[in-house]
């Protein structure tokens, strides 16, 4: 029961440490900034949860948990504002570029006359 | 295993270090340091275990808030260009910066 | 006076948890005494919380259903982008998209905004009156908001029972 435990926490583990190089590699793929946000957000979202969660399963049932459960509970409820802070702060300045947005394909005479 | 673990956070830092480095807005290096700063976080975590001296997590808390208010505070600053004095929002700021 | 006392055992709870001394007894009186200190500096700078929010989002079986779901859309979702990372072609499709949330409090629509950043792959760009601006980074991502299935959901945690 307790290697399974341990198995458990090591995959856990594991994939946070895999969620947050995809997080930085996604960091220096991405085109512009607003799609970085992105990627940024998987570092903050499932890489330091899979992470502390990996962590808590070590420590057991003992106030080291409670403390990693206060940190991603603190992480998790502070991360969306400070991304909401920078897109807006970025969408707002003037000097920054505008995102790069997906241009629609212009839709074909056959595609509207099935749709309708 | 838990060095391993670390390791992997390690190089996780150095690909935000590197767009930090590379950005070419400044709303993109406080986008890696914030990512950075989440890593560190999580190294502190980490590392404490290693050690065995659970009371790194302290420090961790304590680090987590600090990313998170220097991230608000950086963004106060650039955009209305001193810390000082509480605006409205709506506001949009009357000197150039 | 209440949120003085709630902020007060809020922070006892705190300090109880972080340090962990359970049976030293003047240590307890020392947490005590720093806990009220801390009160009297929000009473003072005026930042105890007047408006008594999360007191008014009634604690409901929604909240039960919703956190879960919540979860499970995060893990989806980050699947789905961390797939999108690592393949070579990169197939993204940045939207800009603008939202009208159902939610009638400011509340529910900051927990609405809030769902929506937390879900990697789209972000909240500008919540003012009663529209949503979001930046996804796929088109699909983007449909999936349109549709609404989040928004009937943190509309129903908001209306309680």
């Amino acid at each position: 029961m307790a290697a399974l435990l341990d198995l458990f926490s090591w995959l856990m583990l594991l994939g946070g440490v895999a969620f947050s190089l995809i997080g930085g590699v996604g960091l220096l793929r991405m085109p512009d900034f607003y799609t970085r946000l992105h990627a940024a957000s998987v570092t903050d979202t499932l890489g330091a949860g899979l992470i502390l969660l990996g962590l808590m399963v070590q420590a057991g049932w003992t106030l080291v948990s409670v403390k990693l459960l206060l940190i991603l509970v603190f992480m998790w409820f502070t991360g969306p504002i400070a991304t909401h802070a920078l897109a807006r702060a970025a969408l707002v300045d003037p000097a920054n570029p505008r995102p790069l947005l997906h241009e629609e394909p212009p839709p074909s005479k056959s595609s509207s006359i099935s749709s309708c | 295993m838990f060095a391993a673990a670390a390791l992997g956070i390690l190089v996780g830092m150095i690909l935000a270090m590197a767009r930090a480095v590379l950005g070419p807005t400044v709303y993109n290096r406080i986008l890696a340091v914030n990512s950075f700063g989440t890593l560190t976080v999580l190294l502190i975590a980490v590392l404490g275990f290693m050690t065995g001296r659970p009371d790194f997590l302290d420090i961790a808390l304590v680090y987590a808030f600090i990313n998170f208010i220097s991230t608000i505070a950086v963004l106060k600053f650039i955009r209305y260009g001193d810390m000082g004095w509480p605006r409205n929002i709506s506001e949009e700021p009357q000197d150039d910066l | 006076m209440l949120h003085a006392l709630g902020l007060w055992l809020f922070c006892l709870g705190l300090w109880l948890l972080l340090s962990g001394y359970f049976h030293v007894t003047l240590l307890l009186i020392f947490g005590a005494l720093s806990c009220a200190l801390v009160v009297f500096v929000a009473w003072r700078t005026e930042v105890i919380d007047p408006e008594e929010q999360p007191l008014r989002l009634r604690f409901n079986a929604h909240i039960l259903t919703y956190w879960p779901w919540l979860l499970w859309q995060i893990v989806l979702a980050n699947l789905d982008v961390a797939r999108r990372i690592v393949d070579p072609k990169l197939p993204i499709s940045p939207t800009l998209i603008t939202l009208k949330p159902t939610q009638r409090s400011d509340l529910g629509r900051v927990i609405y905004a809030n769902s929506i950043t937390l879900t990697p792959g789209t972000v909240t760009t500008d919540l003012s009156g009663d529209t949503l601006e979001v930046h996804a980074l796929t088109r699909e991502g983007a449909d999936a908001l349109l549709e609404g299935d989040m928004d009937r959901r943190v509309t129903r945690l908001e209306g309680g029972r």
